[in-house]
């Protein structure tokens, strides 16, 4: 015979601490991580390949974008503090980094366009070389996905703005923080491999 | 492959050979499984007032198929690099070997011949009608084989042969002709509409009679 | 009398459900019951198309060039009823491709993913409905865009499902490498994303959505299967998307990614490419051997033997074949040196697989055998898969694959292995859960029918393949009587297709079997085959929500023929109140219905 038992509270399922929403997205972020794999993978082969390639230092313009990989750390040092006030329940510091967070992050994606301009203005084109191809599509799928991140931190920051992150409730803010990182990350890698190498 | 067609390399009976010893291990594999599924099949079929055995599962039993199995798979694995590195990790010696080239495109081979200056790529090169390669018979010759166009590849069943044809590279692919006779090339990587079409002849004959081709075909 | 009791469970309030709309029940639902059925059907209507281009490919190889009476007006007349050249590359690319993208894993993982994972695991649903339906509602635009190119210039892709540049990337070369091919990839990216988002779900859903008691090692193979292959999917995928990429941007923007007149490589493409693609064979096989393993030990009334190293192969497999690519691409002018690497390692991968076939095996042993048809098929599944594997070892042996590379011997080697393997997979699981997913039973007897037509003129179709590989006939060509060496071969083709219109006509029993029954079977009882997993433990079909109280699991799902239950089965969900004798087995076991 079934006995009726009292309901537990519906608490969310989590594994490990870690919530579905949570979990899901690291699932997610190891999809893009793989995708990246893909194309950092055929610019590898592509490169050690080919019996030219640029001196990178000669076509790009390194300080500057070194100077926008830094922008891009320091933005992922805001998020962290946007986290960490909502953690604390500072609602004032949430808002004011996450304004900062997107500023930085809009100012990456500024200084990209001008780098792609300058170089597209020299006649460096993704048909004109192979180095122009992988150039391109490498910073350009990066570019795509931190434009994504601007938007979900537009998003993240009005409701931010409208108090909609508490001290008990703000799993939206730490799913943010991580995809950015997750964008921050990529570019480290990209930026060492396209730029310094 | 395994005699059901004929054998005219030197390398040949190797790869029949590492054929016809997978073929036997793997027949054994076959017979043993296959054999039980039918016997357990009869024998265990469902009988009134009958149980299973109720057992979820045997240590020494997974210890002793995965040893098995792995040794198997193994001594397979270390019995098979002597012939891959014959066939495709060495080259006979360019300077006593003929060295040919061929070249594949949509929807023929292409096959040149040193001229006199003994070297290929230089101008006095001969060119040998299409899809005929012709070759003297007991003796080692490279290929060099390249692709105008897309992936085609140089696949000579009698002599256990094949290799893709790569535009942008110039691979290397040798052999040694143990018959006279004519030898069938097919196209077997997919090259289009045609590609059904590519059939090459490789003419083994004997060294004078090479010689002899060759002097046809330089410029009178 | 020891019997088996439910015990503690958590009772969970059903609130009423609102009226649902037609569109909201059935076309644009977030139950993954529902979406598992739309699936099921998208899936099998390819099953039908892709078999039906089959079924052209092989009445060319039989009589290359011939009118076929009645069809050919239909199929052929804008080339004057016959196939023209550029046709036949065509039509075995896209064979493949709607066979590999369209049916089996959709059908696999999709329709048997979605329908299964949260009732096994006894969860109400997937952790993210909405995610769901969105992948089902991918796959629609994908479905268009795919058959879109029977209908542009120049016509399907006709590069092979593999895509090999530079005949992909370049319109030229063959008539399909122009619009149609530029489908094709649009399409492949949109089931890519449809995939990638199922499978976030079911990994998700299987961590987290678990029912109180049901550890990891209290799943059924079919759940370890299919979250397996989930995680496969995950990694594997967004390769293929890069890969994609790379192709479109060669093929539109002017890159030359892959072209050597740009600098690029040919074979890059074939890395990143077999990358994936390999892994998606496990993709396709995966949670075939997971529901035949659930269904064997069902039907045997024994315990799965080995669970755990059962469930380690199936890690194994999936872990090992991210580092075995290199074995598609043995002539393909790769350093030979990776040729041997990626034999030893293709070597290793085929250990899991005897593993499990010995499990297989010894689960029958002892066993008392209900030769029903889902269990036919899935004994069909082990017979066959084993000589998919077998051929494959020649295949890894790389100076046999010299040889056999490109020829029928592959043709055969990937058919016993996804027909074989996957598909007679399929058929079991649409026998087993059509009672689960629709209420009703199919006809036993039927079943058997369609099982000894198709395991016959399965293998009559496809072990000469064998033959004529071992005679080293090509792959994908039209016409092969041209050639000397394979000329005497046109008479075993005749009668490799008389048996693949054997084959097709075959499935119409199963077809009919499906929607006869689909509506006038006799209904289903909760558990007609007396099975222990939790998805037996509500009403077929489930309500709305699946459970009506929260199912509490007590141990695996394999507890057949215990000797402390009176009855030769015991549900996950019910415990064992106290040590008991075993005693004989009473009438009322025998009627499915639960204990109480």
């Amino acid at each position: 015979m079934a006995h009726a038992v009292i309901s537990e509270p519906h608490a969310t399922p989590t594994w490990q601490g870690i919530t579905t929403l949570k979990f899901a997205w690291w699932l997610f972020l190891a999809s893009e991580v793989m995708f990246f794999a893909g194309l950092i993978a055929a610019y590898i082969v592509l490169r050690a390949g080919s019996p030219v390639w640029p001196i990178v230092s000669e076509v790009l313009n390194v300080p500057l974008v070194a100077g926008n990989t830094f922008i891009l750390i320091v933005s992922s040092v805001t998020m962290v503090q946007a986290y960490a006030g909502i953690q604390a329940g500072n609602q004032s510091q949430l808002r004011n980094m996450l304004l900062a967070t997107t500023a930085l992050g809009i100012i990456f994606l500024g200084i990209q366009a001008f780098e792609w301009s300058a170089l597209l203005r020299e006649g460096e084109t993704a048909q004109s070389s192979l180095f122009g191809a992988t150039f391109y599509t490498l910073t350009g799928f990066h570019g795509l996905h931190v434009t994504g991140g601007v938007v979900g931190l537009v998003f993240v920051t009005l409701k931010a703005f409208r108090a909609g992150y508490t001290q008990a409730e703000h799993g939206g803010v730490e799913l943010m923080g991580l995809y950015w990182h997750f964008v921050d990350v990529v570019w480290i890698i990209l930026f060492t491999i396209v730029y310094l190498i | 492959m395994g005699g059901l067609i004929q054998n005219a390399s030197t390398f040949g009976p190797a790869i029949d050979l590492m054929f016809m010893v997978v073929l036997v291990m793997t027949s054994v594999a076959f017979v043993l499984v296959e054999g039980l599924l039918i016997y357990f099949l009869i024998r265990y079929r469902a009988r009134p007032g009958q149980r299973a055995v109720y057992v979820h599962g045997s240590r020494r039993l997974e210890l002793a198929w995965t040893v098995g199995t792995a040794f198997a798979l193994l001594s397979l694995a270390l019995y098979q690099r002597p012939t891959w590195a014959e066939v495709k990790q060495t080259l006979p010696d360019e300077s006593t070997a003929l060295v040919i080239g061929l070249s594949a495109d949509q929807f023929d081979w292409d096959a040149t011949y040193p001229g006199a200056d003994g070297r290929l790529d230089t101008a006095d090169d001969l060119v040998a009608p299409p899809n005929l390669l012709y070759v003297p018979v007991d003796r080692p010759v490279i290929v060099r084989l390249q692709s105008k166009d897309v992936l085609h590849s140089f696949f000579v069943p009698q002599f256990r042969l094949k290799q893709d044809a790569v535009p942008g590279i110039t691979i290397r692919v040798w052999f040694q002709a143990t018959e006279t006779g004519e030898f069938e090339i097919a196209c077997a990587e997919l090259c289009g509409l045609g590609h059904y079409r590519m059939r090459g002849l490789v003419i083994v004959e004997s060294s004078e009679a090479f010689e002899a081709r060759l002097a046809e075909l330089r410029p009178k | 009398m020891t019997t088996h009791t439910g015990t503690a469970t958590h009772v969970t309030h059903d609130h009423p459900a609102a009226e649902k709309s037609f569109i909201q029940k059935y076309v644009f639902s977030i139950d993954h019951k529902v979406i598992g059925k739309q699936f099921l059907f998208s899936s099998l209507f390819f099953f039908v198309f892709g078999g039906l281009l089959a079924m052209l490919i092989r009445t060319q190889l039989a009589w290359p060039w011939q009118e076929i009476p009645g069809v050919g007006q239909f199929v052929y007349g804008n080339s004057g009823n016959i196939l023209a050249p550029e046709a036949y590359p065509a039509l075995v690319t896209m064979h493949g491709t709607i066979m590999i993208f369209f049916f089996i894993i959709p059908i696999l993982s999709g329709a048997f993913g979605n329908f299964l994972i949260p009732l096994m695991i006894g969860a109400k649903d997937m952790a993210f409905p909405r995610l769901n339906l969105l992948s089902y509602w991918f796959m629609v635009p994908a479905f268009f865009i795919m058959l879109a190119g029977f209908f542009v210039e120049g016509g399907t892709a006709a590069a092979g499902w593999t895509s090999y540049v530079p005949l992909s990337a370049l319109p030229d070369m063959v008539p399909g490498s122009g619009a149609g091919q530029t489908l094709w990839i649009v399409s492949l990216t949109l089931v890519g994303t449809s995939s990638l988002m199922g499978a976030i779900n079911y990994i998700t859903t299987v961590v987290m959505l678990r029912a109180k008691g049901m550890h990891m090692f209290r799943l059924p193979m079919t759940i370890w299967a299919l979250f397996i292959t989930a995680i496969l999917v995950l990694m594997a995928t967004p390769v293929l998307t890069s890969a994609l990429i790379l192709l479109f941007l060669d093929r539109t923007v002017g890159t030359h990614f892959f072209l050597p007149s740009g600098g690029g490589q040919v074979i890059l493409w074939q890395h990143l490419f077999w990358f994936y693609s390999h892994p998606a064979v496990y993709i396709m096989i995966l949670p075939a051997m997971g529901m035949a393993s659930d269904i064997i030990s069902c039907f045997a009334r024994k315990p799965l033997f080995g669970y755990k190293p059962m469930v380690f192969s199936i890690m194994a497999i999936a872990g090992l074949g991210f580092i075995v690519w290199g074995h598609h691409m043995f002539q393909s002018g790769m350093n030979p040196v990776l040729g041997t690497v990626f034999m030893t390692s293709t070597m290793m991968i085929a250990l899991p697989s005897a593993i499990k076939t010995f499990n297989w095996l010894a689960t029958l042993w002892g066993g008392q055998l209900r030769l029903t048809a889902p269990m036919l098929n899935a004994l069909a599944f082990v017979s066959t898969f084993v000589i998919g594997g077998l051929s494959g070892v020649f295949a890894a042996a790389t100076p046999v694959d010299i040889f056999i590379h490109d020829t029928y011997w592959i043709v055969g080697h990937i058919h016993y292995v996804l027909f074989g393997g996957s598909l007679f997979g399929v058929f079991a699981a649409v026998q087993y859960w059509f009672p689960k997913m629709f209420g009703r039973m199919m006809s036993d007897r039927w079943g058997k029918v369609h099982f000894v037509l198709t395991f016959v003129a399965f293998n009559l179709v496809f072990f000469p393949m064998f033959i004529l590989g071992a005679y080293g006939m090509p792959r994908r060509i039209a016409d092969y009587t041209s050639y000397n060496f394979l000329a005497p071969l046109q008479s075993l083709n005749q009668f490799m297709t008389l048996s693949a219109y054997v084959l097709a006509l075959s499935q119409l029993v199963l077809f009919g079997n499906f929607f006869y029954s689909l509506f006038r079977g006799q209904k289903a009882a909760d558990n007609p085959w007396q099975a222990n997993s939790l998805e037996w433990a509500t009403s077929s079909p489930p309500p709305e929500h699946n459970f009506h109280a929260e199912p509490v699991v007590y141990h695996g799902p394999y507890e057949y023929s215990s000797p402390e239950v009176a009855e030769d089965w015991l549900p996950q969900n019910h415990a064992l109140d106290g040590a008991g004798l075993k005693k004989t087995p009473t009438p009322a076991a025998a009627t499915g219905a639960a204990a109480d």
